[in-house]
Protein backbone atom coordinates (compact mmCIF):
# COMPACT_ATOMS: atom_id res chain seq x y z
CA UNK A 1 0.00 0.00 0.00
CA UNK A 2 2.74 2.40 1.10
CA UNK A 3 6.43 1.64 0.06
CA UNK A 4 9.10 4.27 0.76
CA UNK A 5 12.93 3.65 -1.11
CA UNK A 6 15.62 5.20 0.24
CA UNK A 7 14.14 8.38 1.44
CA UNK A 8 15.88 11.30 2.35
CA UNK A 9 13.71 14.87 3.76
CA UNK A 10 14.32 17.56 6.12
CA UNK A 11 14.16 21.24 6.55
CA UNK A 12 16.18 23.27 4.51
CA UNK A 13 19.64 22.06 4.99
CA UNK A 14 18.87 19.83 8.06
CA UNK A 15 18.65 16.49 6.87
CA UNK A 16 16.70 14.82 9.47
CA UNK A 17 15.99 11.61 7.75
CA UNK A 18 18.93 9.53 5.84
CA UNK A 19 17.95 6.97 3.36
CA UNK A 20 14.61 5.56 4.77
CA UNK A 21 13.17 2.62 3.27
CA UNK A 22 9.67 1.34 4.82
CA UNK A 23 6.68 -0.49 3.34
CA UNK A 24 2.67 -0.72 5.06
CA UNK A 25 0.65 -3.50 3.47
CA UNK A 26 -3.19 -3.52 3.52
CA UNK A 27 -4.96 -4.60 6.74
CA UNK A 28 -1.90 -4.43 9.02
CA UNK A 29 -0.89 -1.87 11.99
CA UNK A 30 2.80 -0.79 11.74
CA UNK A 31 4.34 0.76 14.79
CA UNK A 32 7.39 3.44 14.48
CA UNK A 33 9.19 4.14 17.50
CA UNK A 34 11.94 6.10 18.56
CA UNK A 35 12.52 8.82 20.96
CA UNK A 36 12.02 12.31 20.45
CA UNK A 37 14.39 14.12 17.95
CA UNK A 38 14.83 10.95 15.92
CA UNK A 39 12.54 11.96 12.76
CA UNK A 40 9.34 10.28 13.58
CA UNK A 41 6.79 12.89 12.51
CA UNK A 42 9.09 14.21 9.94
CA UNK A 43 8.65 10.72 8.22
CA UNK A 44 4.30 11.03 8.69
CA UNK A 45 5.09 15.27 7.48
CA UNK A 46 6.95 13.64 4.33
CA UNK A 47 4.42 11.13 3.60
CA UNK A 48 1.65 13.54 3.70
CA UNK A 49 3.57 15.96 1.44
CA UNK A 50 3.90 18.78 4.37
CA UNK A 51 7.46 18.28 4.22
CA UNK A 52 9.08 18.06 0.42
CA UNK A 53 11.80 14.61 0.72
CA UNK A 54 14.66 15.74 -1.22
CA UNK A 55 15.50 12.37 -2.41
CA UNK A 56 13.83 8.87 -2.39
CA UNK A 57 10.75 7.49 -3.28
CA UNK A 58 7.08 7.92 -1.60
CA UNK A 59 4.57 5.49 -3.28
CA UNK A 60 1.36 4.93 -1.86
CA UNK A 61 -0.91 3.11 -3.57
CA UNK A 62 1.31 2.65 -6.63
CA UNK A 63 1.14 6.40 -7.37
CA UNK A 64 4.31 8.71 -6.78
CA UNK A 65 3.15 11.35 -4.11
CA UNK A 66 6.23 13.22 -3.93
CA UNK A 67 4.92 16.33 -6.15
CA UNK A 68 1.44 16.38 -5.64
CA UNK A 69 0.41 19.08 -2.76
CA UNK A 70 -0.61 17.82 0.62
CA UNK A 71 -4.71 18.06 0.54
CA UNK A 72 -4.07 15.85 -2.92
CA UNK A 73 -2.28 13.24 -0.80
CA UNK A 74 -4.88 13.33 1.28
CA UNK A 75 -7.41 12.89 -0.91
CA UNK A 76 -5.72 9.57 -3.07
CA UNK A 77 -6.47 8.24 0.75
CA UNK A 78 -3.63 8.96 3.34
CA UNK A 79 -4.97 10.17 6.23
CA UNK A 80 -2.63 11.93 8.74
CA UNK A 81 -4.11 12.47 13.01
CA UNK A 82 -1.41 14.81 13.55
CA UNK A 83 0.79 15.30 17.15
CA UNK A 84 -1.07 17.21 19.58
CA UNK A 85 -4.57 16.61 17.87
CA UNK A 86 -4.76 19.91 16.20
CA UNK A 87 -8.58 20.14 16.24
CA UNK A 88 -10.26 23.00 15.19
CA UNK A 89 -10.60 24.54 18.34
CA UNK A 90 -13.08 27.49 17.71
CA UNK A 91 -15.91 25.08 15.83
CA UNK A 92 -17.83 22.00 16.77
CA UNK A 93 -17.27 18.53 17.61
CA UNK A 94 -19.39 17.81 14.29
CA UNK A 95 -18.29 20.47 12.11
CA UNK A 96 -15.05 19.08 13.35
CA UNK A 97 -15.88 15.72 11.64
CA UNK A 98 -17.93 16.98 8.85
CA UNK A 99 -14.43 18.97 7.70
CA UNK A 100 -12.62 15.68 8.30
CA UNK A 101 -14.95 14.20 5.74
CA UNK A 102 -14.23 17.03 3.18
CA UNK A 103 -12.77 14.51 0.60
CA UNK A 104 -15.18 11.77 1.03
CA UNK A 105 -18.11 14.72 0.48
CA UNK A 106 -16.72 16.22 -2.58
CA UNK A 107 -16.08 12.07 -3.94
CA UNK A 108 -19.35 10.64 -2.57
CA UNK A 109 -21.91 13.22 -1.37
CA UNK A 110 -23.46 14.73 1.56
CA UNK A 111 -25.38 11.34 2.41
CA UNK A 112 -21.93 9.82 2.94
CA UNK A 113 -20.81 12.15 5.52
CA UNK A 114 -23.95 11.51 7.48
CA UNK A 115 -23.51 7.72 7.40
CA UNK A 116 -19.34 8.13 7.96
CA UNK A 117 -20.95 10.53 11.19
CA UNK A 118 -22.99 7.70 12.41
CA UNK A 119 -19.94 5.70 12.52
CA UNK A 120 -17.62 7.89 13.83
CA UNK A 121 -20.15 8.26 17.16
CA UNK A 122 -20.14 4.53 17.81
CA UNK A 123 -16.44 4.33 17.37
CA UNK A 124 -16.51 7.45 20.31
CA UNK A 125 -19.35 7.44 22.16
CA UNK A 126 -18.23 10.27 23.98
CA UNK A 127 -18.28 12.51 20.82
CA UNK A 128 -21.66 12.00 20.51
CA UNK A 129 -22.72 13.30 23.44
CA UNK A 130 -20.30 16.45 23.40
CA UNK A 131 -21.47 17.30 19.15
CA UNK A 132 -22.36 20.60 19.47
CA UNK A 133 -19.88 21.51 22.14
CA UNK A 134 -16.41 23.59 20.96
CA UNK A 135 -13.87 21.78 20.33
CA UNK A 136 -11.32 23.48 22.28
CA UNK A 137 -13.26 22.72 25.27
CA UNK A 138 -12.78 19.27 25.21
CA UNK A 139 -9.86 17.66 27.42
CA UNK A 140 -7.31 15.99 25.58
CA UNK A 141 -8.55 12.63 25.45
CA UNK A 142 -11.58 13.58 23.63
CA UNK A 143 -9.22 15.89 21.58
CA UNK A 144 -7.89 13.02 20.56
CA UNK A 145 -10.39 11.27 19.89
CA UNK A 146 -12.02 14.03 18.10
CA UNK A 147 -8.83 14.20 16.02
CA UNK A 148 -9.01 10.29 15.33
CA UNK A 149 -12.41 10.54 13.87
CA UNK A 150 -11.78 13.43 11.91
CA UNK A 151 -9.25 11.48 10.19
CA UNK A 152 -11.34 8.22 9.98
CA UNK A 153 -14.07 10.29 8.37
CA UNK A 154 -12.48 10.35 5.06
CA UNK A 155 -12.85 6.93 4.93
CA UNK A 156 -8.88 6.66 4.02
CA UNK A 157 -7.01 3.52 3.09
CA UNK A 158 -4.27 4.30 4.99
CA UNK A 159 -4.41 6.21 8.71
CA UNK A 160 -1.30 7.84 10.21
CA UNK A 161 -1.25 8.93 13.88
CA UNK A 162 1.67 10.95 15.29
CA UNK A 163 1.82 10.36 18.95
CA UNK A 164 -1.78 9.52 19.74
CA UNK A 165 -0.44 8.68 23.58
CA UNK A 166 1.17 11.85 24.31
CA UNK A 167 -0.20 13.65 27.65
CA UNK A 168 -3.49 11.16 27.94
CA UNK A 169 -4.05 8.99 31.35
CA UNK A 170 -2.79 5.59 31.07
CA UNK A 171 -6.74 4.63 30.99
CA UNK A 172 -7.03 6.45 28.05
CA UNK A 173 -4.61 5.42 26.47
CA UNK A 174 -5.80 2.15 26.95
CA UNK A 175 -8.92 2.81 24.95
CA UNK A 176 -7.11 4.60 22.11
CA UNK A 177 -5.53 2.11 21.57
CA UNK A 178 -8.68 -0.04 21.68
CA UNK A 179 -10.14 1.49 19.42
CA UNK A 180 -6.70 1.32 16.86
CA UNK A 181 -7.19 -2.41 17.46
CA UNK A 182 -10.56 -1.88 16.16
CA UNK A 183 -9.73 0.28 13.52
CA UNK A 184 -7.37 -3.04 12.38
CA UNK A 185 -10.57 -5.47 12.57
CA UNK A 186 -12.54 -3.20 10.08
CA UNK A 187 -10.42 -3.59 7.23
CA UNK A 188 -8.27 -0.33 7.78
CA UNK A 189 -4.56 0.09 8.02
CA UNK A 190 -2.76 1.93 10.82
CA UNK A 191 1.13 3.12 10.74
CA UNK A 192 1.55 4.43 14.30
CA UNK A 193 4.08 6.08 15.22
CA UNK A 194 4.76 6.09 19.21
CA UNK A 195 7.18 7.05 21.67
CA UNK A 196 4.97 4.53 24.09
CA UNK A 197 6.91 1.63 22.85
CA UNK A 198 5.47 -1.41 24.52
CA UNK A 199 1.72 -0.32 23.74
CA UNK A 200 2.17 0.12 20.11
CA UNK A 201 4.30 -2.73 19.55
CA UNK A 202 1.91 -4.75 21.76
CA UNK A 203 -1.36 -4.16 19.11
CA UNK A 204 1.20 -4.02 15.69
CA UNK A 205 2.16 -6.40 13.26
CA UNK A 206 5.19 -5.22 12.78
CA UNK A 207 7.54 -2.51 13.81
CA UNK A 208 10.40 -0.06 12.65
CA UNK A 209 12.77 1.30 15.36
CA UNK A 210 13.83 4.83 14.08
CA UNK A 211 16.96 6.45 15.59
CA UNK A 212 18.47 9.70 14.77
CA UNK A 213 17.29 9.51 11.10
CA UNK A 214 17.76 6.25 10.61
CA UNK A 215 15.75 2.85 10.30
CA UNK A 216 18.16 0.56 12.78
CA UNK A 217 15.73 -2.12 13.85
CA UNK A 218 13.04 -3.50 11.50
CA UNK A 219 10.83 -6.92 11.98
CA UNK A 220 7.78 -8.14 13.07
CA UNK A 221 6.12 -6.81 16.62
CA UNK A 222 6.93 -9.84 18.90
CA UNK A 223 10.37 -9.99 17.99
CA UNK A 224 10.88 -6.61 18.52
CA UNK A 225 9.55 -6.71 21.79
CA UNK A 226 11.75 -9.76 22.75
CA UNK A 227 14.87 -7.50 21.51
CA UNK A 228 17.37 -6.77 23.66
CA UNK A 229 18.59 -3.41 22.75
CA UNK A 230 15.16 -2.21 22.24
CA UNK A 231 14.16 -3.49 25.03
CA UNK A 232 16.79 -1.35 26.89
CA UNK A 233 16.96 1.31 25.06
CA UNK A 234 12.85 2.01 24.72
CA UNK A 235 10.76 -0.52 26.95
CA UNK A 236 13.29 1.01 30.02
CA UNK A 237 14.15 -3.08 31.08
CA UNK A 238 17.67 -2.67 32.83
CA UNK A 239 19.71 -5.83 31.63
CA UNK A 240 17.94 -9.00 32.76
CA UNK A 241 19.84 -12.33 32.55
CA UNK B 1 -29.98 69.14 22.32
CA UNK B 2 -32.41 68.80 20.14
CA UNK B 3 -34.38 65.52 19.69
CA UNK B 4 -34.37 66.28 15.52
CA UNK B 5 -30.69 67.08 15.85
CA UNK B 6 -29.61 64.65 17.69
CA UNK B 7 -31.14 61.88 15.39
CA UNK B 8 -29.58 64.19 12.58
CA UNK B 9 -26.48 63.30 14.16
CA UNK B 10 -26.84 59.60 15.42
CA UNK B 11 -28.08 58.74 11.91
CA UNK B 12 -25.07 60.42 10.23
CA UNK B 13 -22.41 58.36 13.15
CA UNK B 14 -24.55 55.14 12.58
CA UNK B 15 -24.33 55.08 8.51
CA UNK B 16 -20.87 55.82 8.56
CA UNK B 17 -20.12 53.68 11.36
CA UNK B 18 -21.79 50.56 8.98
CA UNK B 19 -19.34 51.22 6.28
CA UNK B 20 -16.26 51.25 9.12
CA UNK B 21 -17.61 47.79 10.34
CA UNK B 22 -17.78 46.60 6.62
CA UNK B 23 -14.11 47.75 6.00
CA UNK B 24 -12.88 45.92 9.16
CA UNK B 25 -15.17 42.83 8.64
CA UNK B 26 -13.52 43.05 5.31
CA UNK B 27 -10.11 43.38 7.12
CA UNK B 28 -11.30 40.36 9.36
CA UNK B 29 -12.52 38.02 6.77
CA UNK B 30 -8.57 37.78 4.80
CA UNK B 31 -7.14 38.30 8.85
CA UNK B 32 -8.45 35.47 10.13
CA UNK B 33 -7.43 33.02 6.69
CA UNK B 34 -4.65 34.11 6.31
CA UNK B 35 -2.96 36.14 9.29
CA UNK B 36 -2.41 39.36 7.60
CA UNK B 37 -3.97 42.69 7.13
CA UNK B 38 -4.91 43.70 3.48
CA UNK B 39 -4.17 47.56 4.00
CA UNK B 40 -5.12 47.37 0.59
CA UNK B 41 -8.99 47.19 1.43
CA UNK B 42 -10.11 50.89 1.61
CA UNK B 43 -9.37 50.65 -2.38
CA UNK B 44 -11.56 47.75 -2.68
CA UNK B 45 -14.54 50.49 -1.88
CA UNK B 46 -13.23 53.18 -4.44
CA UNK B 47 -13.48 50.60 -6.55
CA UNK B 48 -16.85 50.07 -6.42
CA UNK B 49 -17.97 53.02 -6.36
CA UNK B 50 -15.78 54.09 -9.50
CA UNK B 51 -16.27 50.91 -11.67
CA UNK B 52 -20.13 51.42 -10.88
CA UNK B 53 -20.19 55.22 -12.10
CA UNK B 54 -18.61 54.15 -15.49
CA UNK B 55 -20.50 51.65 -15.80
CA UNK B 56 -23.90 53.66 -15.41
CA UNK B 57 -23.43 55.63 -18.79
CA UNK B 58 -23.83 51.94 -19.71
CA UNK B 59 -26.42 50.13 -18.15
CA UNK B 60 -28.88 50.49 -15.04
CA UNK B 61 -27.74 51.24 -11.64
CA UNK B 62 -28.50 47.74 -10.04
CA UNK B 63 -26.72 45.78 -13.32
CA UNK B 64 -23.58 48.99 -13.16
CA UNK B 65 -23.51 47.69 -9.02
CA UNK B 66 -23.65 44.15 -9.75
CA UNK B 67 -21.12 43.77 -12.16
CA UNK B 68 -18.91 46.52 -10.56
CA UNK B 69 -18.61 44.09 -7.29
CA UNK B 70 -17.64 41.34 -10.02
CA UNK B 71 -15.22 42.76 -11.14
CA UNK B 72 -13.69 44.21 -8.05
CA UNK B 73 -13.72 40.81 -6.89
CA UNK B 74 -12.08 39.47 -9.56
CA UNK B 75 -9.32 42.33 -8.79
CA UNK B 76 -8.82 40.89 -5.31
CA UNK B 77 -8.86 37.30 -6.41
CA UNK B 78 -6.08 38.87 -9.20
CA UNK B 79 -3.85 40.29 -6.27
CA UNK B 80 -3.83 37.22 -4.25
CA UNK B 81 -2.49 35.08 -7.14
CA UNK B 82 -0.10 37.37 -8.22
CA UNK B 83 1.85 38.89 -4.76
CA UNK B 84 0.56 36.66 -1.97
CA UNK B 85 -0.63 32.92 -3.08
CA UNK B 86 3.44 32.17 -4.13
CA UNK B 87 5.05 33.38 -1.04
CA UNK B 88 5.78 30.85 1.59
CA UNK B 89 5.64 31.73 5.34
CA UNK B 90 5.63 35.45 5.00
CA UNK B 91 6.90 37.62 7.64
CA UNK B 92 4.30 40.04 9.23
CA UNK B 93 5.98 42.98 8.15
CA UNK B 94 7.10 41.70 4.81
CA UNK B 95 3.28 41.04 3.89
CA UNK B 96 2.25 44.81 5.31
CA UNK B 97 4.68 46.29 2.76
CA UNK B 98 3.57 44.51 0.45
CA UNK B 99 -0.47 45.37 1.03
CA UNK B 100 0.33 48.83 1.03
CA UNK B 101 1.74 48.73 -2.15
CA UNK B 102 -0.79 47.34 -3.59
CA UNK B 103 -3.01 50.07 -1.93
CA UNK B 104 -0.65 52.69 -3.83
CA UNK B 105 -0.76 50.95 -7.02
CA UNK B 106 -4.28 50.76 -7.37
CA UNK B 107 -4.26 54.43 -6.38
CA UNK B 108 -2.45 55.28 -8.94
CA UNK B 109 -4.17 53.52 -11.23
CA UNK B 110 -7.47 54.60 -10.61
CA UNK B 111 -5.88 58.37 -10.77
CA UNK B 112 -4.68 57.17 -14.46
CA UNK B 113 -8.31 55.89 -15.31
CA UNK B 114 -10.61 58.15 -13.55
CA UNK B 115 -8.52 61.37 -13.07
CA UNK B 116 -8.88 63.46 -9.77
CA UNK B 117 -12.42 65.23 -10.21
CA UNK B 118 -14.72 63.83 -7.33
CA UNK B 119 -17.59 61.49 -8.47
CA UNK B 120 -20.50 59.98 -7.00
CA UNK B 121 -23.81 57.72 -8.13
CA UNK B 122 -26.94 59.33 -7.99
CA UNK B 123 -29.31 58.68 -5.15
CA UNK B 124 -30.74 55.95 -5.84
CA UNK B 125 -34.52 57.39 -4.63
CA UNK B 126 -35.11 60.76 -5.58
CA UNK B 127 -32.42 63.32 -5.46
CA UNK B 128 -29.94 64.93 -2.57
CA UNK B 129 -33.28 66.77 -1.47
CA UNK B 130 -35.31 64.42 -1.62
CA UNK B 131 -36.34 62.86 2.49
CA UNK B 132 -38.29 60.81 4.72
CA UNK B 133 -39.05 61.90 8.31
CA UNK B 134 -38.65 59.69 11.34
CA UNK B 135 -39.54 60.88 14.56
CA UNK B 136 -39.48 64.38 13.17
CA UNK B 137 -36.41 64.50 11.58
CA UNK B 138 -35.58 64.80 7.64
CA UNK B 139 -33.33 61.73 6.48
CA UNK B 140 -32.33 60.88 3.13
CA UNK B 141 -33.43 57.70 1.93
CA UNK B 142 -29.74 57.47 0.76
CA UNK B 143 -29.05 56.60 4.04
CA UNK B 144 -31.81 53.86 5.08
CA UNK B 145 -30.36 52.03 1.54
CA UNK B 146 -26.83 52.61 3.41
CA UNK B 147 -27.75 50.88 6.78
CA UNK B 148 -29.81 48.51 5.23
CA UNK B 149 -27.71 47.41 2.59
CA UNK B 150 -24.75 46.99 4.94
CA UNK B 151 -26.73 45.47 7.69
CA UNK B 152 -28.00 42.67 5.02
CA UNK B 153 -24.33 42.17 4.05
CA UNK B 154 -23.47 41.42 7.49
CA UNK B 155 -26.08 39.42 8.34
CA UNK B 156 -25.64 37.06 5.14
CA UNK B 157 -21.74 36.81 6.34
CA UNK B 158 -22.53 35.45 9.86
CA UNK B 159 -25.31 33.17 8.37
CA UNK B 160 -22.64 32.55 5.68
CA UNK B 161 -19.98 31.72 7.71
CA UNK B 162 -21.92 29.38 10.05
CA UNK B 163 -24.30 27.30 7.75
CA UNK B 164 -22.25 27.12 4.48
CA UNK B 165 -20.12 24.23 3.68
CA UNK B 166 -17.26 27.25 2.12
CA UNK B 167 -18.25 29.39 4.99
CA UNK B 168 -17.10 26.30 7.60
CA UNK B 169 -14.24 25.69 5.71
CA UNK B 170 -13.27 29.51 5.34
CA UNK B 171 -13.36 28.78 9.42
CA UNK B 172 -11.56 25.92 9.58
CA UNK B 173 -8.73 27.53 7.82
CA UNK B 174 -8.70 30.04 10.68
CA UNK B 175 -8.60 28.08 13.39
CA UNK B 176 -5.30 25.99 12.18
CA UNK B 177 -4.49 25.78 8.71
CA UNK B 178 -2.34 22.45 8.66
CA UNK B 179 -5.17 20.69 10.57
CA UNK B 180 -7.51 22.17 7.37
CA UNK B 181 -4.48 21.23 4.73
CA UNK B 182 -4.96 17.31 6.55
CA UNK B 183 -8.73 17.52 6.42
CA UNK B 184 -8.04 17.94 2.28
CA UNK B 185 -9.08 21.58 1.87
CA UNK B 186 -7.02 23.79 -0.51
CA UNK B 187 -5.86 26.68 2.03
CA UNK B 188 -4.58 28.73 -0.48
CA UNK B 189 -8.42 28.49 -2.86
CA UNK B 190 -9.37 29.30 0.45
CA UNK B 191 -6.95 32.28 0.75
CA UNK B 192 -8.20 33.37 -2.89
CA UNK B 193 -11.73 32.96 -1.69
CA UNK B 194 -11.41 35.25 1.43
CA UNK B 195 -9.52 37.76 -0.75
CA UNK B 196 -12.65 37.85 -3.46
CA UNK B 197 -15.00 37.77 -0.59
CA UNK B 198 -13.72 41.25 0.95
CA UNK B 199 -13.26 42.64 -2.25
CA UNK B 200 -16.48 42.10 -2.91
CA UNK B 201 -18.37 43.38 0.23
CA UNK B 202 -16.36 46.75 -0.26
CA UNK B 203 -17.14 47.27 -3.46
CA UNK B 204 -20.93 46.84 -2.38
CA UNK B 205 -20.48 49.54 0.52
CA UNK B 206 -18.41 51.23 -1.80
CA UNK B 207 -20.79 52.03 -4.53
CA UNK B 208 -24.56 52.29 -2.07
CA UNK B 209 -22.37 55.18 0.13
CA UNK B 210 -21.05 56.91 -3.55
CA UNK B 211 -24.24 59.17 -3.43
CA UNK B 212 -23.41 60.16 -0.29
CA UNK B 213 -20.11 60.53 0.33
CA UNK B 214 -18.85 60.53 -2.93
CA UNK B 215 -15.88 58.99 -4.92
CA UNK B 216 -12.32 59.94 -5.66
CA UNK B 217 -9.37 58.03 -6.63
CA UNK B 218 -7.84 58.15 -2.95
CA UNK B 219 -10.72 57.77 -0.86
CA UNK B 220 -9.97 54.15 0.36
CA UNK B 221 -7.06 55.67 2.29
CA UNK B 222 -9.02 57.20 4.71
CA UNK B 223 -11.84 54.39 4.79
CA UNK B 224 -8.90 51.92 5.56
CA UNK B 225 -7.61 54.32 8.75
CA UNK B 226 -10.75 54.41 9.90
CA UNK B 227 -11.81 50.13 9.21
CA UNK B 228 -8.44 49.32 11.07
CA UNK B 229 -9.40 51.39 13.82
CA UNK B 230 -12.62 49.73 14.06
CA UNK B 231 -11.02 46.11 13.58
CA UNK B 232 -8.74 46.66 15.96
CA UNK B 233 -11.16 48.09 18.44
CA UNK B 234 -12.90 45.43 18.11
CA UNK B 235 -10.68 43.05 18.58
CA UNK B 236 -8.99 41.63 14.97
CA UNK B 237 -10.48 39.16 13.79
CA UNK B 238 -13.63 39.15 15.77
CA UNK B 239 -16.35 40.42 13.22
CA UNK B 240 -19.63 41.27 15.73
CA UNK B 241 -17.28 42.95 17.77
CA UNK B 242 -16.54 45.25 14.53
CA UNK B 243 -20.10 45.74 13.93
CA UNK B 244 -20.57 47.32 17.58
CA UNK B 245 -16.92 48.88 17.45
CA UNK B 246 -17.68 50.55 13.80
CA UNK B 247 -21.06 51.62 14.98
CA UNK B 248 -19.04 53.25 18.22
CA UNK B 249 -16.51 55.23 16.04
CA UNK B 250 -18.87 56.19 13.62
CA UNK B 251 -21.51 57.71 16.29
CA UNK B 252 -18.58 59.08 18.24
CA UNK B 253 -17.45 61.12 15.39
CA UNK B 254 -21.09 62.47 14.33
CA UNK B 255 -21.37 64.22 17.71
CA UNK B 256 -17.99 65.07 18.07
CA UNK B 257 -18.87 67.21 15.33
CA UNK B 258 -21.29 68.78 18.09
CA UNK B 259 -18.39 69.77 20.44
CA UNK B 260 -15.32 69.85 18.21
CA UNK B 261 -14.48 71.93 15.05
CA UNK B 262 -15.52 69.69 11.92
CA UNK B 263 -11.54 69.25 11.01
CA UNK B 264 -10.88 66.99 14.34
CA UNK B 265 -13.60 65.20 12.70
CA UNK B 266 -10.72 62.45 11.52
CA UNK B 267 -8.15 63.30 14.83
CA UNK B 268 -10.92 61.93 16.91
CA UNK B 269 -10.94 58.34 15.10
CA UNK B 270 -6.84 58.21 15.06
CA UNK B 271 -6.81 59.24 18.60
CA UNK B 272 -9.12 56.40 19.72
CA UNK B 273 -6.86 53.92 17.43
CA UNK B 274 -3.89 55.65 19.58
CA UNK B 275 -5.83 55.03 23.17
CA UNK B 276 -7.17 51.41 21.86
CA UNK B 277 -3.43 50.48 20.89
CA UNK B 278 -1.76 51.68 24.01
CA UNK B 279 -4.36 50.59 26.45
CA UNK B 280 -6.47 47.43 24.86
CA UNK B 281 -4.62 46.23 22.04
CA UNK B 282 -6.39 43.18 21.96
CA UNK B 283 -9.74 45.12 21.35
CA UNK B 284 -12.45 45.69 23.24
CA UNK B 285 -14.40 42.97 22.67
CA UNK B 286 -10.72 40.85 22.03
CA UNK B 287 -10.11 38.35 24.60
CA UNK B 288 -6.24 39.28 25.65
CA UNK B 289 -5.25 35.67 26.10
CA UNK B 290 -6.04 34.98 22.41
CA UNK B 291 -4.27 37.79 21.00
CA UNK B 292 -1.49 36.99 23.02
CA UNK B 293 -1.23 33.48 21.16
CA UNK B 294 -1.47 35.45 17.57
CA UNK B 295 1.62 36.95 15.94
CA UNK B 296 0.24 40.02 14.85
Amino acid sequence: MLKIRNLDSGYGKLRVLKNISLHVDGGEIVAMIGANGAGKTTLLHTITGLVKPTEGQVEFHGRDCRRLPAQKIVASGCSLVPEGRQVFATLSVEENLILGGYVLQRQKGKGAILKELNHQYELFPVLRERRSQLAGTLSGGEQQMLAMGRALMSRPRLVMMDEPSTGLAPLIVRDIFRVIVRLREEGNTVLLVEQNARAALAIADRGYVLETGKIILQGPAEDLLANRDVQRAYLGREKIE
Amino acid sequence: MELSLFLQYLFAGITYGIIYAIVAIGFNIIYNTTGIINFAQGEFLMLGGMISISLLHFMPLPAAITVAVVITMLVGALIEIVFIRWIENPSVLRMIVITIGISIIIREAALHIWGESVRALPYFIGSAVTSVSILGTKISPQVLIVIGVCSVVVVFLSFFFKFTSIGREMRACAANRRAATLCGINVKNMVTFSFMLSAGIGALAGAVMSPITYSQYDNGTGLAIKGFTVAIMGGLGNSPGAVAAGLMLGIIEAFSISVLPLAFQDAVAIAILLIILFIRPHGLFGSSEAARLKEF
